[in-house]
């Protein structure tokens, strides 16, 4: 291989480290319209009445909308396939608001200094109601969250609004009970993940035109400018193609741009004024009225023999959506699907639960989706149960886990929202993965050496697998078209927010090609001009779309040597292509002089071919995290000495942009173990809405991270790559977790493991 | 009211009001590389020098900065250093969003100037303002310590 | 300097007043009301002075970006909660100088309600101090959950300061008394966190204050003492 698996620097690297006005903001016309969102100052509140007179009146004020004015469509603003999995239960604007942050009205005027002037002149008059602020009462509680009788939801969501819920799922393969009572050692233990924010460093950003042929164009920081373009289309109550979404250079997202948040605002402005329209959040606003990582609590089950062989494992979930069931209840089913999988050689497994609404920021996708909470959950209960057994935690994993060639029935009974795929489990270097770490750690002296002192070491760890896509429900499509001088273009709807896709998906073009990376100009995404692509989630780019790019300029190199024959005029079979000439026995051109011709001179036409893809599977990547800690025992401090991750993810098409995207996982992974929380007071207020006291970890607090990258080949995939982009950020939870028992003898069950957890429980242990 | 700002060794009168900070007048100016990312002086993607040093754009108001020298990434275009350090970076696919880049490597920049044979933990300190939320900062670092054992 | 995103009206600038600077005089380190903590840390004086605690408590505050905008005036003047250089000046024979309200000791000003007013002159006693900062941050790019500073002169005279209890720093005098007499460590580091109020706020409950303020201090004066 040539192009691939090659660390080339990033296609669009040079401009983004020399500044280029390249993100939304600095590509929103000078004359927009600023628009300004008053957000609700009460968890749970309908409002009675808006003035908005005065606000009106304020010159340099262009537009002031409030629920009156906003078309009566319920959506959801989940970027997700279609039908979607989550309930519709928002307005643009709506009578209720029921989180503190949740839209109330909108203004757009002139300036920044005007609009939010405007702000405080609009006179709202509330009426306020009693909040859910506990999910574990917010099943069955009096306050109802979501009244509205046009609320609607896909049959497989199984909703449930007058009792708070969400979302519904169920599933239970074998006898659960009949195997918990033959097992030798039982485990059976809660655990509680917190809300994380994603705190990508661009806030979100959108602004939008009218353009010349009367169309809405909307310039987002998205993950799924498809998605938002299907999302506006049903919320404004416009047909498709008079809408257009570009998205530009985007500063991270993580899945908390995997929705629409900001678009509707200024879609709505810029059809009522006519005019350009931007809105630029503040990282407040981020904070409180975006997304959240959905919280979950989890009761889990696992019997083993007293050899170590796990029978059953049983988990029961109940998950957090907050105000809007965004990712409700396809995150939940993940948490399943993307962690048992692992443990396939069980006879019995059961797992299931509520997703409930409550009058909290909304949770939406976030990278791990669900599969980072369960691996918490489960991996520290395979600790707990490892010591139960007086058994190497490494053993135990070796002795159950999931080895290649094998499957595990829950392929097929859970998908995304929906039933899932049957699949073997082609490639899979879990095995190797384990064993390396391990070494790489010096497990076997770490694990064993006697634990005293102030300050205590100790070593953990945890395995993890994700997803590459969702099977048989998400799309990709890429086009390649050949320009006059032997270069190509390649419209990609996926959508690169800094991951590289634009980068990889070249690569692997070049690589069908021949060419050099270099010839391959690649565009992503704008809905006008480039093919469908669901979009940058469910670390689907790699693998779904990086086929499509594959088929794309498979069906090239064949359009070229058609093209090459009728020059040659002779007969297919007898033309090659090498990627710079093509040749037909003696007689040869170059691919620039042949591009020249078919442009100009003779049989003229574009050479261009679509490649679409959707996963017949989903080939999980697989990695194991090893966590060495130092504890102080005397302050409960925590310090992560070293992170260990060997990661399986088939062919890493760019090698230093693999690497990386494990190493930003890992410090996202590193974050919810240990430092961050969203947190509320007791009128569910956040407290955590700036970045002084939410903290995401410093360059101080990452001290060594060790991603290698094992040699796995994935069939399926292009060039035998898989996905990985969110698998890095599972493992560090349950790792650090284990260590710190390792160290010290304390178990902390709930996320964040803050200094003051660690103290308190040393001092109970006491 | 009226300032004088050098921005980039160019001198412009600039016409601001009282409560605007340094960040939003160099953005009304065009200078796109600076960036927002928090409004509380805590994520550094703002950052441009002030008279050779780094501070944060957001947290200084546009009338303290009157008669003083400012450069952001713009500026450095064409500077050695800048090809340097951004070089190491993109070697390296620590330019993941790029949102961080341009705040990071005005710091890196000062940095060289004012550390002598920093060790990784001095260099970790002296960034610490500088958040990425892409990296997990291992790849930057890596970056930094080749650009700083190359041009030592 | 900006604690949120409220936007500021006005501001007083300082900067041309001529409060710009750091010199030792008549045996006191004295330091500008303007100087902002980024000239403090590089000058040379404050590298060498206190056996180099005082710069490692500088370089510990948030940013180096930060440091070069924030004046000293600006940081202790307001009394804020979580400061850490507040702590470690309060250790130390720190008296400020107030262009209305004159010449007084920093424990004084803090307890003092002095609003309006501005801070012309920080002067700290040139004296032979071994000096130990400790905080309690989870992340290192946080504010402290507690700080503590301790202090011992060649007299065994021991200063010792607590802060971000939430509230400001003050001086553990009985800790400080009864170091005076004896020199069980651990006891005076009980003495000092009995001594003080706790409190809660995001960073830390009161209970972790109380029990990690001890530990603190008791490190502080192991390393003074070493
Ligand atoms: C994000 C962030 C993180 C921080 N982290 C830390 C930390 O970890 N540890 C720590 O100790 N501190 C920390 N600080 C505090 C920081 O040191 C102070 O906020 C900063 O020093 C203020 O300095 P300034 O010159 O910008 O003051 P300004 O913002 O200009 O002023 C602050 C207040 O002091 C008044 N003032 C200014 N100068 C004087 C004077 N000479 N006399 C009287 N009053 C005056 C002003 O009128 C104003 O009310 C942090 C601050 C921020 C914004
Ligand atoms: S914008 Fe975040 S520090 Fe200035
Ligand atoms: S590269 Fe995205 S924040 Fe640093």
């Amino acid at each position: 291989m040539k192009e691939v698996k090659r660390p080339i620097k990033k296609v669009d690297g040079y401009g983004l480290v020399s500044g280029k006005p390249v993100y939304t903001d600095d590509l929103a016309p000078k004359n927009s319209l600023v628009v300004k969102i008053l957000r609700s100052p009460h968890a749970f509140a309908r409002i009675k009445n808006i003035d908005v007179s005065k606000a009106e009146a304020l010159e340099g004020v262009e537009c002031v909308l409030t629920y009156k004015d906003v078309p009566k469509n319920r959506f959801t603003r989940a970027g997700q396939g279609y039908p979607e999995p989550s309930p519709y239960d928002k307005y643009i604007l709506d009578e209720y608001v029921r989180y503190v942050g949740d839209e109330v009205a909108v203004v757009a005027a002139r300036d920044e200094i005007t609009a939010e002037k405007a702000l405080k002149l609009l006179d709202v008059d509330y009426e306020v109601l009693e909040p859910v602020l506990d999910f574990e009462k917010s099943k069955g509680s009096k306050s109802i969250i979501h009244p509205e009788d046009d609320y609607q939801s896909e049959v497989f969501v199984s909703s449930d609004p007058k009792n708070n819920i969400a979302a519904t799922y169920e599933m239970s393969i074998g006898d659960v009970e009949g195997e918990i009572e033959k097992s030798d050692v039982v485990i059976k233990e809660r655990f509680y993940t917190q809300a994380q924010a994603h705190v990508m460093m661009e806030p979100h950003a959108a602004y939008s035109y009218i353009d010349m042929q009367g169309r809405l164009v909307i310039v987002s920081s998205t993950q799924v400018p498809f998605h938002v373009r299907r999302i506006l289309a049903r919320a404004l109550d416009l047909p498709i193609k008079k809408i257009r979404v570009i998205k530009p250079r985007v500063g991270g997202g993580f899945g908390g741009k995997q929705a629409i948040h900001g678009e509707p605002y200024v879609a709505l402005v810029t059809l009522k004024t006519g005019k350009p329209a931007k809105v630029y959040y503040t990282r407040k606003e981020v904070f409180e009225s975006t997304y959240t990582r959905h919280p979950m609590r989890f009761d889990v089950t696992i019997g083993a023999d007293k050899n170590g062989k796990i029978n059953v494992i049983d988990v029961r979930g109940l998950s957090d959506t907050g105000a809007y069931g965004e990712h409700a209840l396809t995150t939940f089913m993940v948490a399943g699907s993307k962690v048992l999988p692992m443990y396939n050689k069980v006879k019995a497994v059961r797992f299931g639960g509520d997703v409930v609404y409550t009058n909290h920021a909304p949770a939406g996708a976030y990278r791990g989706y669900g599969a980072i909470q369960a691996n918490f959950a489960i991996e520290s209960a395979m600790d707990m149960l490892a010591y139960k057994l007086n058994m190497d935690p490494v053993k135990l994993r070796e002795i159950n886990m999931i080895r290649e060639k094998e499957t595990s029935p829950i392929f097929k009974i859970m998908g995304e929202g929906r039933e899932g795929v049957d699949m073997i489990v082609r490639s899979c270097k879990l095995d190797e993965c384990v064993e390396k770490g391990a070494k790489k750690i010096d497990w076997e002296n770490k694990f064993k050496t006697k634990k005293e002192g102030k300050k205590v070491k100790g070593v953990g760890m945890a395995i993890a697998m994700q997803g590459s896509g969702i099977a048989k429900i998400d799309m990709g499509a890429a086009t390649l078209k050949l320009n006059e001088d032997g270069s190509f273009n390649l419209l990609i709807g996926a959508t690169d927010i800094g991951t590289g896709s634009d980068t990889i998906l070249s690569q692997i073009a070049a690589e069908v090609l021949n060419v050099p990376t270099e010839s391959i100009i690649p565009y992503s995404s704008d809905t006008d001009v480039t093919p469908f692509d669901v979009g940058a989630y469910a670390s689907s780019t790699t693998y779904v779309s990086g086929n499509a790019v594959r088929i794309a300029a498979e069906k090239m190199k064949e359009e070229i040597i058609k093209a090459g024959a009728e020059y040659f005029e002779v007969s297919e079979n007898e033309v090659e292509f090498d990627g710079k000439e093509i040749k037909a026995g003696e007689r040869k051109i170059t691919l620039k002089k042949l591009a020249e011709v078919l442009y100009y001179n003779e049989n003229q036409k574009q050479l261009s071919t679509t490649g679409s893809y959707v996963g017949e599977e989903s080939p999980p990547p697989f990695m194991a995290g090893y966590a060495e800690v130092e504890v102080d025992t005397e302050t409960g401090k925590v310090d992560l000495l070293n992170y260990v991750a060997v990661v399986d993810c088939g062919t890493p098409i760019n090698p230093n942009l693999a690497k990386v995207q494990v190493e930003g996982g890992l410090a996202q992974g590193i974050g919810m173990a240990m430092y961050e929380e969203v947190k509320y007071d007791k009128n569910g207020r956040l407290l955590t809405n700036n970045l002084m006291n939410y903290k995401i970890p410093s360059r101080v607090d990452i001290k060594k991270l060790n991603v290698e990258l094992v040699d796995s080949y994935e069939p399926t995939g292009p060039f035998g790559a898989k996905s990985v982009g969110e698998i890095g950020i599972d493992t560090p939870p349950a790792a650090i977790a284990n260590a710190i028992y390792n160290a010290v003898g304390v178990r902390i069950k709930d996320l964040p493991i803050t200094p003051e957890k660690v103290l308190r429980a040393l001092k109970e242990k006491k | 009211m009226k300032i004088i700002l050098t921005i980039n060794n160019v001198k412009r009168e600039v016409e601001i009001s009282p409560s605007e900070f340094l960040l939003d007048v160099l953005r009304r100016l065009d200078y796109m590389s600076v960036k927002k990312g928090c409004d509380t002086g805590t994520c550094g993607v703002c950052t441009v020098l002030m008279d050779g040093k780094p501070v944060l754009s957001c947290s200084v108001l546009a009338a303290s900065a009157d008669g003083h020298e400012i450069t952001t990434i713009e500026g450095l275009e064409n500077d050695p250093e800048f090809k340097a350090i951004s070089n190491a970076l993109l070697e390296e696919g620590a330019d993941q969003c790029g949102f961080c880049s341009p705040g990071l490597i005005l710091n890196v920049y000062a940095m060289k100037k004012e550390l002598k044979n920093p060790s990784e933990e001095d260099m970790k300190k002296y960034l610490v303002g500088n958040l990425c939320r892409c990296t997990g900062y291992v790849p930057q670092m890596r970056a930094i310590k080749k650009y700083f054992e190359v041009k030592a | 300097m900006r604690l949120s995103s409220r936007k500021i009206d006005l501001a007083i600038d300082l900067q041309d007043a001529g409060l710009n600077y750091v010199k030792i005089e008549s045996d006191e380190l004295k330091i500008g009301g303007a100087t902002t903590l980024g000239e403090i840390e590089r000058n040379e004086i404050i590298k060498a002075a206190f056996n180099g605690e005082l710069i490692k408590t500088l370089q510990a505050i948030w940013s180096v970006q930060l440091r070069n905008i924030a004046t000293i005036g600006g940081t202790i003047f307001p009394r804020l909660g979580f400061s850490d250089l507040i702590t470690v000046l309060l250790a130390l024979n720190t008296d400020v100088v107030l262009y209305n309200n004159g010449r007084m000791p920093l424990e004084v000003f803090l307890e003092e309600k002095i609003r309006k007013d501005i801070l012309v002159e920080l002067a700290i006693k040139k004296e032979n101090r071994k000096l130990s900062f400790q905080y309690m941050r989870n992340s290192f790019y946080d504010f402290s959950i507690l700080n503590t500073a301790v202090s011992v002169d060649e007299n065994k005279d021991f200063r010792i300061a607590i802060g971000a209890r939430p509230a400001v720093a003050s001086l553990a005098k009985k800790a400080m008394n009864y170091l005076k007499e004896n020199d069980n460590i651990e006891e005076a580091a009980k003495i000092a966190a009995e001594e003080m109020t706790f409190g809660s706020n995001i960073k830390g409950s009161k209970e972790y204050r109380e029990m990690i303020a001890p530990v603190l201090v008791r490190r502080g004066l192991e390393e003074v003492l070493r």
